[in-house]
This record gives C-alpha cells, structure tokens and sequence, in this order.
C-alpha cells in the first residue's frame, strides 16, 4: 500500500513537467472544451470534466467521488423499495466512457463507491466482470467513505486517503489549507437566469480544495449555498457547472 | 310506496315539512343493489340518501356498522354528522353517528375499529386504510349500505377509481350491500351510474327535479375589461356593489394566485369595511375553519374562494354567486352557481365577471350553454393502473390473497371492468418483483408466492410504509409560510415558488402582504409588509382547460354577422378582426404569421383548450426547430398559441399532418417535462417511491436523488417498463391533452388558412401580454448559462485566473 503512494510520489519527482507542457500543442491548453473545463490549482493543471470526474492530465489520474453503486439494492433491502435496478451499470458505463476516453494511468475513487459494504456484494456478475475489466492494467485506489467505511471485494488498493503531491486525496473535506481534492456533498449549484433557474451538479473550488460532484447515477445533490458548503468554503469559491459545456461561475452562497 | 317510520313521519310533520318526491323515491327503491340520484345543489339530496338508513336502524336493531358514508371532502363529513344528529335526536333514534377522516384522533380511531358506529362518514383515503387492517371482515360486518356523495365529482379522479376498488373489496366482505350514489347535475349520468355499480349490475337512475333556471347575467361594469389578464380588477367597484346589496356572496376564482390577488385589490376598495374572508387550499387549516366557522355564523357578507368551496357544504344563506374568469367549463359552472340559494326550488343567482375582452366572448357562450341546459364532460377512459397497484398492496397489508379472486373482484368495478388479466397480472408482477426485463430483485422483492398459491408481503413491517403511502392526490412539493418570531403559520407555497425568492421579496398568501425574510428548517419565514405592492404567489392551483363544447360555441358565436348580445367594444373588436384578417372558423384552422418586435410571429387558433394548445407549442416550436426556423419561445392560452422566432414560417401545412403531430409527439414525449412530472404522481401512487420518504429533506445533507433521474434510467434501460406505460397513458389524457390535438386535426381535416400581415391583428393582441411565455429549450439553456457565467466572472474579476499562463522552459 506504501508503495503504491510512493510510486505516484516518485512520478512527480522523477517525471518531467516540462516536457509534458511542450507535449500539449499550446491552442488546446486552458480552454473549456465540450468535455471540460481546465483549471490551475496548488501549481496543477487540472480539467474538470462534464462528466463530473477530474482529470489530472500531467499524471494521468481519473477521480471519480461517490458513485454509490448498489444503491437500488440498498434500498430494496431497507426500505422495500424496489426502484429500476439499473444504475450500477449506468454508473459503470459513464466510467467507462470517461476511463476510454482518457486512458488514465491511476483511477482514484474518492469514497461512498458503494452504498454499503453490503451493496458491494450485491452486483451481479456482469457488473462485477465489468469493474474488473476497468481496472485492468492501471492502478486503482478506493478511497473509504462513510458508506463504504472498509474494505470491499474488489481488486485495488483500499486507503483512508492518499498524497499524491501536491494533492491529497480523501473523501470528505478538511478545514486545513491541503490542497485537498474531496467528494462526499455531493454538490449542486443553481442560477437565475432571465426568470428562469438552472440547477446543475457542480465542482466546488477554493484555494484550498476542490469538491467533486457525485459521479453515481442515483445521487441527488446539496445546495453550494446550503450552511455546510457556505462555511465549508471561502469567498473566492468558484462553482464549475456541469452540461454540455462546463461552466465556471462565482460559487452561488 | 314504502312508508316511513310514524317516528320519522311524526317529525316531518312536526317541523310542518313533507317528503320531497325523489327522497320518496328513493326509499321505495331502497332495496335496489345500486341506485344513483342526480339532483341540483340544495335538492335535499344528502337527507334523501340517509332517509332509508334511517328508516331500517328506527325500524330493526342493527348490531355494527350499518351505513357507510363516503364524501370527497373531510369538511363534508363533518358538516353532515352535525346536519344529521339533528334529526336523529330530534326523532329519538338510537343511533351512533361519527366521522372518520385524516383529522380524526388515534383513540377515536382504535375505538371506532373496536367498535364501529350505526353510520360512519369517511372519506376515500380513510376507507382505504380501514380495509388494509387484518380484521376489515369484523369492522365491516353486517354493511347494508354504502352512499357515496358527491359522486360526479369523485367520478373524475383517481380518488374516486380507488374509492370504487375499496367498494369492490367491501362488496367481497358484506356480499349483500346496496350502494347508493349522489350526484349533483352532470351530461351523462349513465356513465356515472356504470361508475357505481357492481359490474355488469344495473343500476337505476333518479332525477330529482331539476328546480327552476337560474338567473344569471354577465356583471355590468362602468370600465371595459383589459385586453389579457385574469385580475379582473376593473370590477372591484361593481363586485362591492353587489356585495353590499346580498346576504351573502361566494365570489369564485379559477386559481389560488387570482383568488389571493382579487382579495387583496378589494381590501383596498374596501371602504366601507365589509366583512370579507378568503378561502383556498393553500391556506393554513387553522385559518379556513375561522373562515368557515364565519360563514356559518353569517358574519361574513363575503367570502373569496376557489374550487375548495365547490362541493355541497351548506355555508349560510349565501344569495348570490359571483364567478370571476370564464368559467372555462359549463357544467362546473351550473354546480358553482348551484351553491347560492341552498333552498330548493328558488332560482339561484349568478353573476359572470369576465377578466379579460377574450373572455367575454367566452361568458357570453357559457350563459347560452347553461340556458340550453347543455353540459359538457369528457369521457374518463378506463381505470388507470397506478391506482391498481396501490390497491394491490393495500390488499396485502390485510393478509395473504388469491389472485384470481382479487382479479375478479377488481373487474366489478366499472372503471376496471375490460382490463385484461395480463394487464392485471403486470401490476401484480409491478408489486412483487419491481417487473424490471433485465434484473430482478430475487432476495427483496415485496410479495412472495407461498407454497398454497397465495401472496403475502415479504416483510410485515411494510404495511407501515404502505399504509403512509395511501391516497392518490397529488402532492406539490410546499413550503410551509410563518411570520417571523410567531409560530402561527398563513399557508403553503409551493417549492418552485420559494426558490425564486431573494430576501426581500414581497407575496401575498391569505390576503396579506408578506416579506421573504429566510429559509428556516424548510419553512418559509416572512415579515408583515403593509405598503409595497407584491410580487404575486404562483400557486399551482388548477388550470382549466376551456371544454371543447365550449370552444365549439364560440366558433360557432364567430360565425355570425354582428354580435348585438355582446357589448358595443367587444363586436367592435371582433368586426376589426374580421376587417384585417378572419375569425376563426369551426372546420378550418387558423394561422397569422406577421412581424412584430424584431421577430416572426405566427399565431395557430386552435381552439384545443389550454393543456393542448401548450402541447401544439411545444410540438410546432420543436418542428419549426428541426426546420431551421429558430424558434424562441410560444405562450398558449385556451384558444391560440403565440410562437416567436427569427425566421417567419412559410407553409405550416406539414406541421399539422397529423401523422407528423403524432410522431413528433412520441419523439417528444420522452424526455418531456410533463413525462416526468406525470411519471412521478404515478410512481408514488403505484409505490414505487414514497411520498413520505422522497419529499423529506433533511437540512445539511444531501438531498435524495429526485425521480426524473429514475425516469430517465427507465427510459435508458426498460423503456418499456409498467411504469413507463402507465406514464404515458396518464400524460395522453391528463396535461398533454393529445386527445384535443387529434380532435382539433380531424376537425380541420388539412384545412388551413394561413394569412401573412404587415402587423399584430386584433384577436392576437392579448396573446402578447399574456404570462406563462415558454422559451424554446434545447440548447437555449446552454446559451443561458454561458452569457450568464462570463457576465459573472466578469463582474467578479475573474477572467485572468484561467488565462493560459506560459511557462518558457528554461
């Protein structure tokens, strides 16, 4: 498990920044193309992705947070509720389109990747099959969450966080000035616009940290002007909205 | 001829009162297995449908529950226990009588199970609970009758499809009940007699006399009525009048949002300090029952009020009703209109108070309507199985059930009377497994098989879950309004609503001002504000649709050559109308395309009701956006949609083949609004959700996930789901209205007259001031979000963060 964060360690130290920059034909850096929005944070060039996943382009990291997968069985068991069984599969297929398009290196799972260890052992065996081929051939960090609190039955490797410098990465946001990437508030964001309001799944972003949207099917969302997102936040908060094109707006409060 | 008790006789004959005919009527019937009375408001129709309950209990002791009693409306249950313990006592009868509604308390409930009363008066909700509980055979034992009053209006619901499957259920436990049925006027009484009966029993029909025709008019006004609009403000002072010279008046609005804003105009008015009260269902209930309470002291001159006050309480000597806004629907007018005067066989007396110039046109064509005792109504079409599902589940929280018997009990009811058994089976397979084609919940699926053949839910404990999730009316998302520092609360607004508010902001709720302060713990807290001029509640409140019989009227009204019936300015416009352009015709289809504002205008005169015409604007707009026309947005009222984009339309013949309609419809539908708007009532009718669970949010966490997600996943993975069926049935017949599309496509036939004018006609004009505009969606939204996004950052000083920063290597 060390040496999993220490390799991703020694990629940084070892590997070139430079030469990637020179790699990247100048017209395509900093834009916010269809499939994202580039950002800079503690020294990184980062892309949040319509998709609500963040891209590290420099190391090759996919971050998805929350993808709550199993939550209709979870349900079904709790409550008795039996709701269209089929968001696992939606989730893992958005993952993949995303994993495809990418190629990543390292996939990071901020947390909450199941609804509950016991939803873990609810994935049939296609779904199980599928997550398995996603994984092969790059390495993959679950990140434990307050659902998924251990460690589940599946290849990767299972952390409480990680460092990847600068970057740390856990499931739920901390006060201290780390440049934290986060997930677990699943976070929303709505505009007024001419009369009318827009209410997206965003990225929250402060000098500090980045929160993640919830990349799972089944997962609703909180309000960035909800208490805890406000205080959680300081006030140069920007809010990347997901669409068809990602936009990046002063966090609403 | 069935004689009444010498007790009861002895009482009519003490109170110097004889038996009307139809109450005679009914008690010579009294052993018919259905029987349904159709008698005008105030027609002594509640006492007619007890008389013979009374009759048998002064007759024989009855051990149990002998009558029950079912209203739409817990007030009537309550309303009608008090009417009726009058004569009850009066004539010495040893009888129980008592409510049970969602008011009644948790003793009186357990004790009315233990031991049920003579006569019990519930509502549908109620009744449906009381026969989920195991020991419904011992509560309902001994049933003779069962009266359900109001029945026209519970005919058209869902509310009413549940009531009539708990019936068949009661029919199943008490196989000799009668049923009775109590209607006030309607265009097809057979259909509501289908309706109640034991399919396929007949069932006779009373008619009560009809009583003498109303007096109604058209309210006349000093000041002309505005051109668009539904305030209907100019006649404050001519309403006062009226008011001052009545008892008193039920002034009726079609919507909560006018109901609140007429109110507060005419406080302003108000000068000489009439007593003056204000009645909705967005009102806190506290506050209604003062209002009530009022009325029946007559203490109020007036009361302003929506269609909560539409069914049969008896609220004092109201003399006088005044209908604000067409009345959209005739036969809903003659009930409303039925409600002044509560003594048979004196007129009643109404007045029409057009909001609008359209709607004068419109009063003018419904006074005729009610002249020639011409009601409209559409057919119901066949029960919808959302409330199947319910019931299904309901049945399982009694016990363990065979499913052929409860297929043939649910085919009893008339509602249900053709559906299939694989459709019946799909709901059942719905309830057990979820009826999901590619995954099915083998460990947690709801109802299990048992190895004797009969269901049974997997878990008990689910009846709770059921149980809360009873009822079929469908809930907005509301907000609860208190003012600040004080814990009474005013009402409810709806969510939507709440979210457009920034503090600061002013509403009106209960005829009061209010100022938005904050959100608290999911409660709206406000501040009295006693000068500024509100910002208007949009409370969902109905929207009525014009009935189709209705707008044929005035399209015939068109025709004519003058109007002498309608006031000088109002033939005047229509006469400008037909100078610059035409007035639409019944068989052809109108269509004026000019320019105006910078844009292209085209206006489709449909006639097709207000439901359709939005649908026709939603359709047209995607049509003419496939075409290259760029469409920006439509506003649709009852008789035309307004479309306004960049480039005119030039041949709108294919728009309205109505294959293209249809097939632009289906593509449509899917990823509609309405679709999951009309998807999630259905859901939570059927269980799949829980209105109990997926409506609580619980401050700083997330939120659950909303059902447009579980629509599209749906869509996405089991498009042929029974939910997705049975969202798609509900939405054909309820907001989209298709039906009127293809009603209106087979009228004109391909008949069209499209006019090109040099500027706004005479008849399009208020469709430019109307609210409600729809802007055109698609990628209208992304071009939203993106001016706004830069305008913020630049606002915010922003712009430079993200600016390429190079780095030179070395």
């Amino acid at each position: 498990m060390a040496g999993s964060v220490l390799g991703a360690y020694t990629r940084i130290l070892y590997g070139s920044p430079w030469k990637t920059h020179l790699e990247i034909p100048a017209c395509a850096r900093h834009e916010h193309t269809m499939n994202g929005y580039e950002f800079n944070f503690a020294e990184c060039s980062l892309t949040a992705r319509a998709s609500g996943a963040l891209w590290w382009a420099d190391q090759r990291v996919l971050c998805v947070s929350d993808l709550h997968l199993g939550k209709s069985d979870r349900i079904a068991r709790r409550a008795g509720l039996m709701l269209p069984p089929y968001e696992t599969r939606d989730t893992l297929a958005r993952l993949e389109a995303e994993i495809d398009a990418l190629l990543p290196d390292t996939v990071i799972c901020l947390g909450d990747s199941f609804d509950d260890l016991a939803a873990a052992d609810s994935l049939d065996e296609d779904e199980t099959l599928w997550l398995t081929r996603l994984q092969a051939g790059r390495r993959w960090i679950w990140i434990e969450g307050n659902h998924d609190p251990g460690p589940v039955d599946f290849g990767g490797t299972h952390l409480a966080e990680l460092t990847m410098y600068p970057l740390t990465f856990r499931h739920i946001a901390t006060k201290t000035n780390s440049a934290e990437i986060s997930g677990h508030y699943h976070p929303k964001a709505s505009l007024n616009v001419r009369g009318r309001t827009i209410t997206r799944k965003c990225f929250l972003q402060d000098e500090n940290r980045i929160i993640l949207p919830a990349f799972g099917t089944y997962t609703g969302g909180l309000h960035s002007h909800s208490a805890a997102l406000s205080q959680l936040m300081t006030t140069s908060a920007r809010a990347f909205l997901l669409g068809q094109k990602v936009q990046n707006i002063p966090m609403p409060r | 001829m069935t004689k009444l008790p010498d007790s009861i006789t002895n009482w009519f004959t003490h109170r110097g009162w004889s038996i009307h005919p139809h109450q005679q009527d009914m008690l010579d019937r009294a052993n018919a297995p259905a029987l349904l009375l159709i008698a005008p408001t105030g027609g002594g129709k509640t006492l007619a449908g007890f008389l013979p309950t009374l009759a048998e209990l002064g007759a024989d002791d009855h051990a149990g529950l002998h009558t029950l009693y079912v209203s739409p409306l817990k007030a009537l249950a309550a309303d009608i226990k008090r009417n009726l313990r009058t004569p009850v006592d009066e004539i010495g009868l040893p009888i129980r009588i008592e409510d049970r509604t969602g008011d009644t308390s948790q003793t009186q409930k357990k004790r009315q199970r233990a031991d049920p009363p003579h006569i019990l008066l519930t509502t549908p909700e109620s009744l449906a609970l009381l026969t989920s509980y195991e020991d419904a055979p011992r509560i309902f034992r001994g049933l003779k009758r069962v009266i359900v009053d109001e029945i026209h209006a519970l005919s058209e619901s869902k509310r009413g499809d549940q009531l009539m499957l708990a019936i068949a259920r009661l029919q199943t436990l008490c196989p000799g009940m009668r049923r009775v049925g109590l209607s006030a006027t309607v265009e097809d009484p057979a259909a509501i007699a289908r309706f109640l009966a034991r399919h396929p029993d007949p069932c006779e029909i009373l008619n009560a006399d009809p009583g003498p025709d109303p007096d109604i008019r058209m309210l006349k006004t000093e000041e002309a009525p505005p051109w668009a609009g539904g305030g209907a403000k100019y006649a404050i002072p001519a309403v006062i009048e009226q008011v001052k010279q009545h008892n008193t008046t039920l002034i009726f609005h079609n919507t909560r949002a006018q109901a609140e804003l007429f109110f507060h105009n005419l406080w302003l008015q108000n000068e000489d300090d009439l007593p003056i009260g204000i009645h909705h269902g967005s009102l806190d209930r506290a506050q209604r029952e003062r209002v009530e309470q009022a009325m029946v002291d007559g203490s109020l001159k007036a009361v302003v009020c929506t269609g909560s006050l539409d069914l049969g309480i008896d609220w004092g000597d109201v003399d006088l009703v005044i209908q604000i806004g067409a009345p959209k629907n005739v036969k809903r007018l003659v009930q409303r209109i039925g409600r002044a005067n509560h003594r048979y066989n004196a007129p009643s007396k109404a007045l029409l108070v057009p909001a609008n110039r359209f709607e004068i046109v419109e009063c003018r064509a419904a006074l005729q309507a009610v002249k020639d005792r011409d009601l409209d109504g559409d057919p119901r079409g066949r029960g919808p199985r959302d409330v199947l599902c319910q019931h299904i589940l309901i049945t399982a929280c009694a016990g363990p059930f065979d499913a052929d018997a409860l297929y043939r009990e649910v085919t009893t009811a008339g509602a249900y009377h053709d559906l299939t058994r694989a459709e019946f089976d799909a709901c059942l397979d719905f309830c057990a497994t979820g009826g999901y084609a590619l995954r099915a919940y083998d460990r947690w699926q709801r109802l299990l098989r048992r190895a004797d053949g009969q269901w049974q839910l997997r878990d008990p404990r689910a009846t709770r879950a059921i149980r809360m999730n009873i009822g079929t009316i469908q809930d907005t998302d509301t907000l609860k309004v208190r003012i600040r520092g004080r814990g009474k609360p005013l009402g409810e607004i709806e969510e939507g609503f709440a979210a457009t508010l920034t503090p600061g902001d002013t509403f009106l709720i209960g005829g009061q001002i209010v100022r938005y302060e904050g959100l608290r713990e999911m409660t709206v807290e406000v501040t009295r504000q006693a000068t500024d001029k509100p910002k208007i509640a949009t409370f969902m409140g109905t929207k009525f649709a014009t009935s189709t019989q209705l707008s044929q009227r005035i399209l015939r009204m068109f025709q004519q050559d003058s109007w002498p019936e309608l006031p000088q300015h109002t033939a005047d416009w229509l006469a400008l109308q037909r100078k610059v352009s035409q007035l639409p015709k019944p068989d052809r289809l109108l269509i004026e395309s000019f320019p105006h504002d910078g844009k292209a205008q085209t206006v489709v005169y449909g006639f097709a009701g207000r439901n359709a015409q939005q649908t026709l604007g939603l359709l047209l707009t995607q049509r003419m956006e496939e075409m290259g026309l760029a469409p920006m947005g439509f506003v649709s009222t009852d008789y035309a949609t307004l479309i306004w984009g960049l480039d005119p339309l030039t041949d709108p013949a294919p728009l309205f083949a109505q294959d293209n309609l249809r097939e632009g419809l289906e593509k449509w539908l899917a990823g509609n609004a309405v679709m999951k708007r009309t998807f999630k009532a259905s859901a939570v009718i059927a269980g799949l959700i829980e209105r109990n669970t997926m409506g609580k949010r619980k401050s700083g966490r997330q939120a659950t996930f909303s059902s447009d997600i579980l629509y599209d996943t749906l869509l996405k993975y089991d498009p042929d789901h029974l939910m997705m069926q049975i969202t798609r049935e509900e939405a054909l017949r309820g907001l989209i209205d298709f039906g009127r599309i293809e009603e209106m496509a087979a009228r004109i036939q391909g008949r069209i007259d499209h006019l090109h004018l040099d500027r706004v006609t005479p008849l399009s004009a208020p469709l430019f001031l109307e609210p409600g505009r729809v802007p055109v969606k698609g990628l209208a939204n992304e071009r939203l979000l993106a001016e706004e996004a830069e305008r913020l950052i630049d606002t915010a000083g922003l712009t430079t963060i993200d600016k390429p920063k190079w780095r030179v290597p070395f």
